[in-house]
């Protein structure tokens, strides 16, 4: 049986730490551009956590959300693409071929989440930095686009590793390292097509909602929080 | 008209081809100088990576893109001229036409330049070809940039067709008063024309064909080159306008173009004669026309999206109309609408000098326009924590001089080498005036002899 990997993400358990922002950059390789680059909007992170501001100061409540690709079903960046690098894969995710890559850039324009980061310039990791980089994870080359693969290089080891043993992978052994390392476990991952996997629980519970579901890309991560109409203090 | 007229028009046509003017070698110098620059300025991006220019996130899309819209919107000052008025045959057009197929050409190689300029890996462009390859994989034909790449090359070479075929008979004329080298070079252009009445009978009707062919083309290059825009979910591209909203500004931005280019030549290459005030009368009512066509549109896109009032469109709305991009946005209005709509409504100011003033007011403000789609929209998409702001860097700027450099280098080149008016079809239309029906291939024919020998 085919997977269909998605994510469900409990906002109210959310503090905001950005364990999983740090988490990402280790295990995918992602560079540092530096102090210069960033401030001209260059820096890169597969996931970002936005803070949103409620109510007048000194009454103000803060909400994170953790932001990384939707991996919608009906993705805008890869229609758009010519050169097929921004695909969807045989187990539903937005997959980004780096070799075909040759930097239109369109696929980040036409992406509503703004998810998709791009390489200005070649980067180097100095000695002796270049030893913290994941030998399972390339490094992509100036001009090419990136963005959160779900950990591919996890997914592919445990479906070979369950292959081996003639299995189906186990819920709750696979995991992309935002959600490894989540100390509240507000990330889950897992396969959507099993309607037994905590993610796909969770992803039908009445807390959930798409981030931009009315724009119609069907995206596969789902965001719990506390809904106006179901608190019971409301009604 | 006989034949001591006619022998003292193509002599005074092909002047600049034989009599070179020091003015020349500076226009070239100049031009080649800040096209040097420009090229230096790639070879330095080629170098860093494309991080040099001031392209970043969320604005992915910058100078490049806005320079590719506005020389691809230039490009359509030949067709419709040249197309439109040969197939009504309006007599007027005669000493117009090459003037603007040239544009055409030139504008659309150098807007087609900045599509690769602005990749991020610009040696694997050729991955658009469609050929078969050991990556076993084919363009994406879903992707509106593989439908750019077809239809631009499409129209350049339909534009280049289009600018040849009535440049034989010329070549020929030139090959015959010409000795050495120059004779076999134009001789070679000429395509061993004799001016047979066969001859000229193919050339009108290959002519026709042509002038047909490239309407269609022309509609849809900018229609597939607005489609970049308005396919994509992004707030204020999403429109359903902007096929025919981009079609009239590149026709808008063409002839004024046009105008610019004729008014150039007629001082540099002495063309008072040929070059009357009624062309740039004409023109002028033409550009009129599309300024209000223009101004129709913007009011169309304008209205529905703010009486549509959806929050993420009202985001780019308010600023584009009141926010950081209103001064551009206004400015545009101004150039675009107020001073054509002022100057050449009257007559009084739809001089020659009118018309140019004009004209530069409307390239300035169809680059803004340009800008003004593509910038704010992408500042301003869906998600807030996600919206930016974008500055170009030196080298998108000396680039993007560069390209401007490139066309007068272009042009000045043309029109040394070739006529720049067509001197057959000039010839024909005298011919042709007294009775004023006849067909320009019976009248060519009786001229042919002569304009040959």
């Amino acid at each position: 049986m085919a997977y269909r990997w998605g994510m469900a993400v409990d906002l109210d358990k959310c503090t905001g730490c950005e364990a999983c922002v740090t988490a990402c950059r280790a295990e995918n390789n992602i560079p540092t551009v530096g102090d210069l680059q960033a401030a001209r909007g260059r820096a890169m992170h597969w996931i970002r956590v936005e803070r949103y501001y409620e109510g007048d100061f000194p009454d103000v409540r803060v909400k994170f959300r953790p932001v990384l690709c939707q991996h919608c079903d009906n993705a805008p960046c890869e229609a758009v693409c010519p050169t097929y690098a921004a695909h969807q894969n045989e187990d539903g995710l937005n997959a980004q071929v780096y070799n075909r890559c040759i930097g239109t850039r369109y696929c980040a324009n036409a992406c509503t989440y703004n998810v998709r980061f791009f390489n200005f310039f070649n980067q180097e990791w100095h000695k002796p930095l270049h030893l913290q980089l994941n030998p399972d994870v390339s490094i992509r080359e100036v001009g090419v686009m990136e963005k959160c693969t779900f950990c591919i290089q996890r997914i592919k080891a445990a479906k070979t590793a369950a292959r081996i043993e003639n299995r189906a992978v186990i819920d709750g052994t696979l995991q992309p390292a935002c959600a490894q390392s989540c100390p509240t476990t507000a990330l889950v991952f897992g396969d959507l097509n099993d309607p037994n996997s905590r993610v796909a629980r969770l992803s039908r519970s009445p807390r959930g909602t798409k981030l931009l579901e009315d724009l119609g890309a069907e995206p596969k991560v789902t965001y719990l929080q506390k809904q106006p109409w179901y608190e019971p203090d409301a009604q | 008209m006989n034949r001591t007229h006619n022998k003292a028009l193509a002599d005074d046509l092909v002047r600049p081809l034989f009599h070179t003017s020091v003015w020349f070698y500076a226009i070239v110098l100049a031009a080649g100088t800040v096209v040097a620059c420009g090229a230096a300025a790639w070879g330095y991006q080629l170098w860093y990576g494309i991080g040099v220019a001031g392209i970043r996130w969320p604005v992915f899309w910058g100078f490049y893109l806005v320079n590719f819209v506005f020389w691809i919107g230039i490009s359509h000052a030949g067709t419709l001229i040249s197309a439109i008025l040969r197939l009504v045959d309006a007599g007027w057009r005669r000493p117009v036409t090459r003037c603007a197929e040239v544009i055409t050409v030139f504008a659309l190689m150098i807007g087609a330049m900045f599509p690769i300029i602005h990749l991020g890996r610009p040696w694997l462009a050729f991955w658009l070809f469609p050929y078969p390859s050991a990556r076993e994989i084919w363009p994406n034909f879903r992707s509106p940039l593989a439908w750019d790449f077809f239809a631009i090359n499409t129209y350049l070479t339909g534009s280049v067709l289009f600018l040849f075929l009535p440049m034989i008979p010329d070549f020929a004329l030139v090959r015959d008063r010409s000795t050495g080298w120059r004779r076999r070079v134009y001789g070679a252009l000429a395509f061993g024309w004799r001016g047979t009445t066969k001859q000229w009978n193919r050339l009108e009707s290959a002519m026709q064909i042509m002038a047909i062919a490239i309407l269609p083309v022309a509609v849809s290059v900018h229609t597939i080159v607005s489609f970049d825009f308005s396919m994509a979910n992004v707030p204020m591209w999403h429109s359903t306008i902007f096929g025919p909203y981009f079609v009239a500004g590149a026709i808008f931005s063409g002839i004024a173009a046009l105008i610019i280019a004729m008014a150039v030549l007629r001082k540099t290459l002495r063309l008072e004669g040929y070059l009357l005030p009624l062309h740039f009368e004409n023109l002028g009512k033409l550009l009129l026309l599309m300024s209000i066509l223009w101004g129709y549109f913007v009011f169309n896109e304008r209205l529905t999206v703010w009486y549509g009032n959806e929050p993420h469109e009202m985001a780019v709305f308010w600023a584009t109309q009141r926010g950081e991009f209103a001064p551009f946005y206004w400015t545009m209005v101004v150039c675009n609408f107020v001073i054509p709509l002022v100057l050449l409504s009257n007559v009084y100011t739809r001089t020659i000098t009118g018309c140019v003033v004009a004209s530069f007011g409307v390239l300035i403000g169809m680059w803004l326009e340009r800008f003004l789609i593509i910038v704010p929209s992408l500042a301003h998409k869906q998600l807030p924590y996600s919206w930016g702001t974008y500055a170009p860097q030196p080298v998108e700027i000396t680039i993007m001089a560069a390209t401007f450099a490139a066309m007068v280098l272009l042009y000045a080149l043309f029109s040394k080498f070739v006529p720049i008016i067509s001197i057959w079809e000039l010839k024909a239309g005298q011919l042709t005036a007294p009775q004023g029906h006849a067909t320009p291939a019976h009248s060519g024919a009786k001229v042919a002899p002569e304009a040959g020998g």
